[in-house]
This record gives structure tokens, C-alpha cells and sequence, in this order.
């Protein structure tokens, strides 16, 4: 018998291209930064404050994205930047969905005291305003990169249980639950064979949205200083420097916002592009 | 006496009526059945929605716990095994669901769906009774490799079956299994039980809202109504000779081909 649908050939989509292309960019430009960029990203010279980009009248050649008021080259400070970024992306991004959705999968499944008890946590959290709380936060434990990764994890965990909870909720009245109960298999072991792989879609958005939004709220609490030390450049410390002199430098405030904004948004694009791809219903 | 059942009471809690404090009504949904099912029989168990009909089927299953009375599979008392104590015995009884879609698990392959519950009961030679069990039911052994959507409503209710039979199972409990089939499926699905029942000496109750099916399938009927048994009998003489004014009812809604006949 022969299946027509085999014929059909799906293109791996242009949004799945692009989003994974710039965030391969990325991470290359994050893992070789040392060798591409072209000056020291702390290297100040007050004579060259305030360069403009290369296209620009006035521009020193070597200084392609132009200089901040301190003279620091802008593309360089942007490739070193991007190291913390995807750092915490991954690292915080990856343990707010373990916890969030391991805490969702349960009160979704089993239901009953356990469900009780995560909901009833999962709103209270939600009733914090979520960066008041992360600056509360950073302010107790003081500033570094472990501190924004916890932060951020403890903030937003509660997203992921949310979710996950209505989805698991949702696949654990259907039948074929019902049916590895009748075959004898365990609760535990049903949620992770029958359950998991049916919210795992759901849980790979989040996780890349969560990475985008792990991005954001670095960001936010470089703006307000609270991110690490201002000698390693972040974007979001970038953003706030530039602020300052938005009149006189727009590039040192554009640069790192476009970065920010692409680099989250191929986050959830992809996302979206990866999720196409794993339901064997659309496949 | 593959089953024993007496005096079977189940309530389930209403949580739309529940009180802010205090606790929550519970409705009633069987309200004490009494009957067996003999060994190698095909019990019909026929009822309006709402009856009690697949509450019944999935305590006798033990997915649901009974509030009372008690329940026999095969001369062990089942009514208050835990889950661990059920864990053994579940190969021997088991059921195919009503919606082919929501049974099958999506992310599978039909070869993994049938394979599931032969893991989980650490039988020996799963490729072989994965074949075995798709060559009883009528599919090709390719379909192993195929995923629940890419088949018909027929062929996955096929391997419904099939995952119901691989285990060998003494007792099979069929809840509404052709009633989202069209006629002509329900047709090739009703032979294929009755084929497998004899072949295989099940013992299989039969859960329907639809008369016609039973009387073609059964050989005992079970009328419920509202959690109550209101008939019980062999299905030659129910259909004759309907005694409770709730079995007259069903049988005058089956649609005749012919209106101008009767059944006889």
C-alpha cells in the first residue's frame, strides 16, 4: 500500500532559517569573541569618545559600530555582551522550564493535595510584581551572574507550571491514559511515557520564549545596575549608557537594542518553528 | 464465573454543587447491580446516556473505586486491591475505549502503542505478538510503523483491539467501540469480535447504547436505567419477550430498514 503523504516534502520554513541562523551567529560570535572582536571591550580612550559608525562622517577606522562617551568600541562591547546573554539564556531559561514544568506535569497529573498545594504557590508568586521582586532579590543576595539565574528561575517558574498544568491536565483525561492504567503501568511511570512526550511541544515553546524573556530580564536589571559588575559589557548596561547620550550617540543605544530585540525574537520564533516540526500529526 | 458482582454501589463527588465548607455531595451513580458473567459468555450491557453503563464497565475494571459492594474477577475479590495488588492481574482483563483517537497515544507508533502494556507486564517476545496480534485483527504488519492519525477510524479501533489482545487476556470490556464508526466499519469491527471471542475463548462484555448491535453480537443482555439493573436475560427472549416497560422503549427506538416489519 502506498502512502501519498510520504510524498509531500515540507520545507524546513524560512522562520525556523532565520531565527536558528542568527542565534548561530550568536553563539559564534559569544564563543570567539576574543578573536573577532576588534578592540578590548574595556579599553577606554576619552579622545575617541562618541565615534560614529563606519558610514558616517568623523568615523575612525577600526571603530566599525563607533565609540561610547568613554571611547569603548561599540561592536566589541556588543560580541562580549552577548556571551552573558546567552549564557544566562540557557543556563536560566533551562532551569526555570525543568522546575516550572516538572511542578506543572505534577499538579496536572496526579492532581488531588499535590495540585493544591502548587496552585496555591504558583498564585501567590504570581501576585509579586515580577522585577520589583527580581530587584528585591538580586538586592539580597547581592550581584553576579548566579544571582540573575536564580532570580530569574524564581521568578518565573510559575509561567511554566501554569501551562504545563492545563495541558496535562488536558491529556491525562484521555482515554489512552486511562488505557496504561488498564495495562498496569505505574502513575509516575504513565506521566512520563504517555504524558511528557504530549506536553513536550508546549514545554519547547516556552522554553525558547523563556530564553528570550531570561534575555529581557537580564537586561532590565543591567539597566538598573543590578546585573554583574560594570567592567563585563551586557547589553542592557549598553542600553542604559546610551541612554544618557541618545542626542549626541544614537549608536551606542540602537546597536545592543537591535541585538536584544532580534536575539529574543529568534527565540520565539523558533520556538514556533520547532514545534511544527515535532508534532508527528503535522509532520 | 469469569465475574461476580453484587450489591456494586459507586457515587462520585458533584463538585458544581459543592458548598464553600463542608462536605461535597456526592451523586450516586450505581445504585447496587447484581450479576455474573459467566465464563466465555458476550454480555450486553445496553443503557440510555446516563444509565451508569460505562461507570459500571470501569469499576469492573477497577479504574474506578467502588463505594460498596463488592466485585469477583475469576474467584479473587478485586473490589479493594490496591493499585500495586491489581498490578499482576491487569493482563488478564482488559478493554477497548469508545473514541479510537483519544485512545491511541498520538506521539506513537501503532507498534509502541501495542507494545506498551506487553512491557509493562514483562512478557517475553514482543516483536512476534505485536504481528501476531495485528494479523488477528486484519492489519498489515507495516502498520506497526504508522502513527494513530494516519489511519482510519476502522483501522484504529483495529489496533485498539489489537493492543487489547496481545496480552491474552482472559476477559475483554468493549465500551461503545463502533458507536463513532460509520455502518459499514461497525459492521467488519462486529464480525472481527465476534471471530476473536470464539477463536480466542474471551469473555467479553459489551457496552452500547444501540440494540441492534447487541442482539447481533451477545448471547446475555443487561438493561440499565438511571444505575439500576431493569432487565437481565439471554438475548433470544429479551428481544421476544421484553419484560420492563424501559427495554420496550429501547427496542421500539431501534430504527427498522423496513418500517413495515417487525423484528422476527
Amino acid at each position: 500500500m502506498r502512502d501519498l503523504r510520504g510524498d509531500v516534502k515540507r520545507t524546513l520554513g524560512l522562520r525556523l532559517w532565520l531565527s536558528g541562523g542568527w542565534l548561530t551567529i550568536l553563539a559564534l560570535a559569544a564563543l570567539c569573541a576574543p578573536l573577532l572582536a576588534p578592540k578590548d571591550p574595556l579599553m577606554q580612550d576619552l579622545f575617541l569618545g562618541r565615534m560614529p559608525p563606519f558610514w558616517m562622517d568623523g568615523a575612525e577606522p577600526g571603530y566599525l559600530l563607533g565609540t561610547d562617551s568613554l571611547g569603548r568600541d561599540v561592536l566589541s562591547r556588543i560580541l562580549y555582551g552577548a556571551r552573558l546573554a546567552l549564557i544566562v539564556a540557557l543556563v536560566a531559561g533551562t532551569l526555570t522550564c525543568f522546575v516550572g514544568a516538572t511542578l506543572g506535569l505534577i499538579a496536572g497529573y496526579y492532581r488531588g493535595w499535590p495540585d493544591r498545594i502548587i496552585s496555591r504557590f504558583v498564585d501567590i508568586w504570581m501576585a509579586f510584581p515580577p522585577v520589583l521582586f527580581a530587584i528585591l532579590l538580586i538586592a539580597v543576595m547581592g550581584t553576579g551572574l548566579l544571582s540573575i539565574i536564580i532570580a530569574i528561575v524564581i521568578i518565573d517558574w510559575t509561567r511554566f507550571a501554569r501551562v504545563i498544568r492545563a495541558e496535562a491536565m488536558t491529556q491525562g483525561a484521555m482515554d489512552y491514559v486511562a488505557s496504561a492504567q488498564v495495562s498496569g503501568q505505574t502513575r509516575f511511570s504513565t506521566m512520563l511515557t504517555e504524558i511528557l512526550p504530549n506536553v513536550l511541544p508546549t514545554i519547547v515553546v516556552l522554553l525558547t520564549l523563556e530564553m528570550g524573556i531570561a534575555v529581557i530580564v537580564e537586561a532590565i536589571l543591567s539597566f538598573v545596575n543590578l546585573s554583574i559588575s560594570t567592567d563585563s559589557p551586557t547589553w542592557g548596561g549598553m542600553i542604559s549608557e546610551g541612554r544618557t547620550s541618545v542626542h549626541q550617540a544614537w549608536w551606542v543605544l540602537v546597536f545592543p537594542l537591535i541585538t536584544l530585540f532580534l536575539t529574543v525574537l529568534s527565540f520565539s520564533q523558533l520556538g514556533e518553528g520547532l514545534k511544527d516540526r515535532f508534532d508527528p500529526v503535522l509532520r | 464465573m469469569m465475574y461476580k458482582v453484587r450489591d456494586l454501589k459507586l457515587s462520585l463527588p458533584d463538585m458544581a454543587h459543592k458548598p464553600l465548607i463542608g462536605a461535597t455531595p456526592r451523586i450516586e451513580i450505581l445504585k447496587g447491580l447484581s450479576f455474573d458473567v459467566p465464563k466465555g459468555a458476550v454480555l450486553g450491557i445496553v443503557g440510555g446516556s446516563g444509565s451508569g453503563k460505562s461507570t459500571l464497565g470501569r469499576a469492573m475494571l477497577r479504574l474506578l473505586a467502588p463505594t460498596g459492594g463488592s466485585i469477583c474477577f475469576d474467584g479473587t475479590d478485586i473490589t479493594h486491591l490496591s493499585e500495586d495488588q491489581l498490578r499482576g492481574m491487569r493482563q488478564r482483563f482488559q478493554m477497548i475505549f469508545q473514541d479510537p483517537m483519544s485512545s491511541l497515544n498520538p506521539r506513537r507508533r501503532v507498534g509502541g502503542i501495542i507494545a506498551a502494556p506487553l512491557q509493562v507486564q514483562r512478557l517475553d517476545g514482543i516483536p512476534t505478538r505485536i504481528d501476531e496480534a495485528l494479523d488477528m485483527v486484519g492489519l498489515p504488519r507495516e502498520f506497526a510503523q504508522r502513527y494513530p492519525h494516519e489511519l482510519s477510524g476502522g483501522q484504529r479501533q483495529r489496533v485498539g483491539i489489537a493492543r487489547a489482545i496481545a496480552l491474552r487476556p482472559d476477559f475483554i470490556l468493549a465500551d461503545e467501540i463502533v458507536s463513532g464508526l460509520d455502518v459499514s466499519s461497525q459492521a467488519q469491527v462486529l464480525n472481527l469480535l465476534g471471530k476473536l471471542v470464539r477463536d480466542l475463548g474471551l469473555t467479553l462484555a459489551f457496552i452500547s447504547h444501540d440494540l441492534s448491535v447487541i442482539r447481533r453480537l451477545c448471547d446475555r443482555v443487561l438493561v440499565l436505567h438511571l444505575g439500576e439493573i431493569v432487565e437481565e436475560g439471554a438475548t433470544v427472549s429479551l428481544f421476544e419477550a421484553p419484560q420492563a416497560p424501559y427495554t420496550r422503549e429501547l427496542l421500539s427506538a431501534i430504527p427498522l430498514p423496513d418500517p413495515h416489519q417487525t423484528w422476527d
